[in-house]
């Protein structure tokens, strides 16, 4: 590689000193001269991280033509005016003082000054002089590592991109995975698996949906209390009626959506404030809470109303039992299924470890049927005491629910809030 | 499908059920507590299970089906329906006229 540097040296030299010797100097000598420096340059440029190193040896060669030029003869001009080429090669010489040569910076101003001092025998602008080439040469330069850099960043770029689509996609696998073991991984907030106590990604959508819901439930509340006071006709506040209760409908079926991948989210409450979780029931509140809500607040009631809602009370308190009996039932056997031969035996047998894991599994995978019945009982709760009721009473039957519960997180809020004692 | 009926129809409450799912131990123990003494089929001891299964899955358009709870001859269903008729107050009536409790 050098050797071919050397060759193209030799080449160039032979070139220019044969045009100067062999005939009188002209200035068409000095044109092709250039031409060949130009030529070199390219050849030169072989280096672009030190392009100002590689112009140097033509700008050297420049000067020395300029300053042999001189003496002999006219000289070439630059295209443009004398003065603009002053400032050129003024720009040039800081630049030039950065290099290692000291003689150049002396020998170019020798050159320009003689430059402006020659006569007015100027050559058409499109001759190239030296500072020119070398202006040409460092713009070439810079417009060539520019371009590299572009490259280097677009490739860059496009390696991330590819690399986020990867993540986006192990992301999700992961995400399905999680669904599919029913929550048993846990995501941090890299997307990364991590032990217990962190939300699984369907947790914390129903989580947001819920802080929905309960903004939605306020302002069907707020038009409810409206159209009670304002004492509208009686369709009208059937209507907003029959929407609170399709609203409670909703929020059942989002339960029943996340349910199905993360039941254990339902069941411990988390999603609930602190003090609705004291009254906490197979993933949610007592039906039979409600009914002692209405029967306290909800007056007048008729002979025949105050009947038909303790008899729902009563099938109420029954199918409520019969839930706890079996889930009691499931508990008891679950324990049984973890605790059976494993606590004694000291050889670990995987084998029938694994069979009684899955026996386990199946039981506790039991438990959305659970979740399920119960929310159905709140639902046909709501839609029983919406049949006993008149309009008035079920529109403020729905009104003092929903502050009862407002008031439970109210105090769960303040409860939280609350200033705690230093010490002991 | 005629052996389904033939047997729903031969007691006042016929319970077809799982003995593992929890659901029919939740409708049992709710008949148990009304008083009612139902005929309880599971289906996972019977020889001809799998069979009856297909025919209540077919009928109640859900698998599993367990627990399917007939009263008086007629399909009542699985235990939401049960659940909603109990709430409904409709149950006992139900269960009344069908004979299988009495007060």
């Amino acid at each position: 590689m050098l050797f071919m540097i050397w060759l193209n040296w030799i080449k160039i030299f032979s070139s220019i000193w044969i045009t100067m010797i062999n005939r009188p100097f002209k200035k068409t000598d000095i044109t092709k001269c250039m031409q060949v420096l130009m030529c070199a340059d390219q050849t030169l440029n072989i280096f672009p991280s030190q392009p100002m190193h590689a112009v140097d040896p033509a700008t050297q060669i420049g000067q020395a033509l300029a300053n042999g030029s001189t003496s002999k003869g006219p000289v070439n001009q630059a295209m443009g005016a004398p003065p603009t080429q002053r400032k050129n090669s003024d720009h040039a010489s800081p630049a030039l003082a950065n290099q290692d040569n000291d003689q150049r910076p002396t020998v170019k101003r020798e050159g320009s000054r003689k430059a402006t001092t020659s006569s007015s025998e100027q050559e058409a602008p499109k001759t190239p002089d030296p500072k020119t080439l070398r202006r040409l040469a460092q713009n070439r330069e810079a417009a060539r590592k520019s371009r590299i850099r572009k490259k280097a960043y677009i490739q860059q770029l496009e390696t991330s991109r590819i690399r986020l689509s990867q993540l986006e996609q192990e992301l999700q696998m992961a995400r399905t995975q999680g669904s599919i073991l029913g929550g048993g991984l846990f995501f941090n907030d890299q997307g990364l698996p991590t032990a217990g106590g962190a939300l699984t990604a369907e947790a914390a959508m129903f989580d947001m949906e819920y802080v929905r819901w309960l903004e939605e439930h306020h302002k069907l509340m707020f038009q409810l209390r409206a159209a009670l006071e304002e004492h509208l006709p009686e369709n009208q506040l059937q209507l907003l009626v029959e929407s609170a209760l399709s609203h409670h409908e909703m929020l059942i079926n989002m339960k029943g959506h996340i349910a199905r991948s993360d039941v254990f989210h339902l069941t411990t409450g988390t999603w609930m404030s602190p003090a609705e979780r004291c009254f906490l029931w197979i993933g949610g509140y007592r039906p039979g809470e409600l009914i002692k809500i209405v029967l306290r607040h909800i007056k007048p009631l008729t002979e025949q109303q105050i009947v038909a809602i303790c008899n729902l009370q009563q099938s109420v308190q029954e199918s409520e039992d019969a839930l706890n009996h079996s889930l009691d039932a499931v508990h008891r056997s679950l324990s049984e299924t973890i605790t059976s031969d494993v606590l004694t035996s000291s050889a670990v047998d995987m084998a029938s470890f694994m069979s009684r894991m899955s026996v386990a599994m199946s039981k506790l995978s039991s438990l959305e049927a659970f979740v399920r019945q119960a929310d159905n009982l709140r639902l046909q709760t709501l839609h029983r005491l919406h049949q006993i009721l008149t309009v008035r009473q079920s529109a403020r039957c729905f009104l003092a629910i929903t502050e009862y519960f407002h008031r439970l997180r109210a105090l769960s809020s303040l409860w939280v809030s609350r200033p705690r004692q230093e010490g002991v | 499908m005629d052996r389904v009926s033939k047997l729903a129809s031969d007691r006042a409450v016929v319970i077809f059920s799982v003995s593992s799912c929890c659901m029919c131990h939740t409708v049992k123990r709710l008949f148990c507590d009304l008083g009612v003494n139902p005929a309880i089929y599971e289906l996972d001891h019977d020889p001809r299970g799998k069979d009856i299964e297909r025919v209540l899955a077919r009928m109640i358009g859900r698998n599993p089906p367990a627990p399917v709870v007939f009263i008086g001859g007629r399909l009542v269903g699985p235990t939401d329906q049960v659940m909603s008729l109990h709430l409904g107050g409709k149950l006992v009536p139900l269960l009344k006229e069908a004979g299988a409790i009495w007060l």
